[in-house]
């Protein structure tokens, strides 16, 4: 169990606590005490299933961004074997917020790219919180026309809170890079699956988002503005970032029925943090059965059936 | 990403005698800067246009001919704020006079054939929902078929909040669009005006294989306050306006709104 409880799992304290205080009883000899925390760890189980069945999109927000969610290093650690860390945009600098390389998913030799969030204040900071500048976009692009040119298909993870909001960011042109990203992952071709495995912040999420076919976590969350950005806008008071999250429709639930993205990976009760070998075995078998469904399919064909998927997002009405 | 507050969703010029400049503060008197094409007379800054002045000062008189005025925003996500979108859409169509936030139509420059895109930041400050993302896609169609140029003319806050993740996908459905564009040969020119962010400049508006800003125009992906918030720090002069970016490198060119149609013309005549 996890120190880090949400305040909407408060109710599993008590239980904990008296399971924990039972623990330290078993050097006595009784099956009794034993039983006893059989039960309570089943009621404790229970309770979680439940809290978690019924979260709210607020409540979600809170898993996607728990401190302990694993980040995108932690499924390569997973996924990927003989992965080795590439580097720099070679223009300007390397950034941390973002982490890509080569390796093999199964027997596949992929390439991997995704945001990444730092843990503990320093490495938080090392990572700017996963919120890239323009050269994190850059390299991403370098990595994927790298694997363009040698036929690899390309893995994406998505966990960010935005694109950053710096000066130098927009000196060095954040928005063009961005922009630059969506316009050549529509075109390259070779297979990308795509990821969202935390937070999916905005452009700065989407500019590694194009794909084939996107996943997302049970409990991951993928918004054109963050809850507490929107309210603070429409309201002019950041504390109904609840509300906001309820009318923003941000859950990977709501996101399939609007038929913005293709698949929801389960999470382990409780969430990807309670069991991270878990959860990324999940995503393992999703998105070897994503690849396996088109990568027969020729690159060139596959970049037309992306770009026929992306222009009809959106909702409209027309008179003829 | 619409990071606007809600006083500066409408471009802010006191009814009246007097205008205000929105660079350099200024009163100045109305006559005075209708005359010269809404461009302040002390700093060049220029004003927002409404979009039948803006085709007027582009095309040629009457040869604009608008399509898909047919497209129809809606509610996908049933959103309220302190309004309904629903409503708060019915009240900007009312007082623009259109279904959305773009025009689009063919026309021509100097008698040569383009498709040409408008924003109107009055209607919900330019905010880019599907409405916006299907006739950008539809004008690049068209442009591509008839392998006239295409130009846009973004002011837009950015994405469209109401609209949620579907208007965060018109980022990539418009890029898209243009890329396809792009490989096909067929120039595309962006031109930047006052103001122009978030997700409208994360995505087509930056793609041009011309960019060309009116001087002054902010421009940028985060909205200046938003900065302002991040870096906890006071931003320096000039900062995110059209200057800033032809400075670092961002885009092609700062073009005067009555020299505008003169450049466009030769441009078009390199591509052929
Ligand atoms: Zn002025």
């Amino acid at each position: 169990m996890p120190k880090e409880l949400l305040e909407f799992e408060k109710p599993l304290i008590e239980i904990e606590e008296r399971i924990e205080k039972l623990r330290s009883y078993v050097q006595i000899e009784d099956p009794r005490i034993h039983a006893e925390i059989e039960k309570l760890t089943k009621r404790s189980q229970y309770l979680l299933e439940r809290i978690y069945l019924k979260l709210t999109p607020w409540q979600k927000t809170q898993v996607a961004r728990h401190a302990s969610r694993p980040t995108t290093l932690d499924y390569i650690d997973i996924l990927i074997e003989d992965f080795v860390e590439l580097h720099g945009d070679r223009h300007f600098a390397d950034d941390p917020s973002i982490v890509g390389g080569i390796g093999k998913f199964g027997d596949r030799s992929v390439v991997v790219i995704g945001h990444q969030k730092g843990r503990g204040t320093k490495g938080k900071i090392y990572r700017n919180f996963g919120m890239p500048n323009p050269e994190g976009y850059r390299k991403a692009l370098r990595l994927m026309q790298l694997g363009t040119k040698f036929k690899r298909p390309i893995l994406t993870f998505i966990d960010t809170p935005g694109a950053y909001p710096g000066i130098g960011a927009e000196e060095r042109g954040q928005a063009g890079a961005i922009a630059r990203n969506l316009f050549e992952m529509c075109r390259l071709e070779v297979p990308i699956i795509v990821s969202v495995i935390g937070e999916g912040g905005s452009g700065g999420a989407l500019a590694l988002g194009v794909g084939d076919r996107i996943i997302m976590l049970e409990h991951s969350i993928y918004s054109v503005i963050s809850p507490e950005g929107c309210a603070a806008i429409l309201w002019g008071d950041g504390t109904r970032a609840p509300e906001a999250a309820d009318t923003l429709k941000m859950t990977a639930q709501d996101l399939k029925k609007l038929g913005v993205i293709d698949i929801i990976v389960k999470e382990p009760v409780g969430g990807a943090h309670r069991d991270p070998k878990i959860a990324a075995q999940s995503l393992k078998e999703t998105i070897s059965k994503a690849l396996k469904e088109i990568e027969s399919i020729p690159g060139d064909k596959l970049a037309v059936m992306r770009y026929e998927k992306f222009s009809k997002m959106g909702v409209y009405k027309e008179d003829h | 990403m619409a990071w606007f507050k809600r006083e500066d969703r409408k471009i802010k010029i006191p009814e009246g005698l007097w205008i205000k400049c929105n660079y350099c503060r200024e009163i100045i008197y109305r006559k005075e800067v209708e005359k010269n094409s809404m461009v302040c007379p002390k700093c060049r800054y220029h004003f927002g246009i409404s979009i039948e002045e803006r085709i007027a000062l582009m095309l040629d008189e009457g040869s604009f001919k608008e399509q898909d005025s047919n497209i129809y925003p809606f509610d996908p996500l049933t959103f309220r704020d302190s309004l309904k979108y629903k409503d708060r859409l019915k009240n900007y169509q009312k007082s623009t006079g259109y279904a959305d936030a773009f025009i689009s139509g063919e026309g021509t420059i100097n008698g040569k054939p383009v498709i040409l895109g408008v924003f109107n930041f009055k209607f919900m400050g330019g905010s880019m929902g599907s409405v916006v993302g299907e006739k950008i896609l539809r004008a690049t169609e068209a442009s591509f078929s008839s392998r006239s140029p295409l130009i846009i003319v973004s002011a837009s806050g950015g994405a469209r909040m109401q609209e949620g993740i579907l208007s965060l996908m018109q980022m990539a459905k418009t890029s898209a669009a243009i890329a396809r564009l792009s490989e096909a040969g067929v120039p595309y020119i962006s031109i930047l005006t006052d103001p122009t962010f978030g997700g409208v400049t994360a995505s087509f508006a930056m793609l041009g294989d011309i960019i060309i800003a009116e001087p002054k125009a902010l421009i940028g992906f985060a909205g200046p306050r938003v900065v302002e918030q991040t870096i906890k720090q006071q931003l320096p002069e000039g900062f995110q306006r059209a200057e800033f970016l032809l400075e670092h490198g961002m885009i092609d060119m700062i073009v005067e709104r009555k020299m505008l149609k003169e450049t466009l013309a030769q441009v078009i005549r390199f591509f052929g």
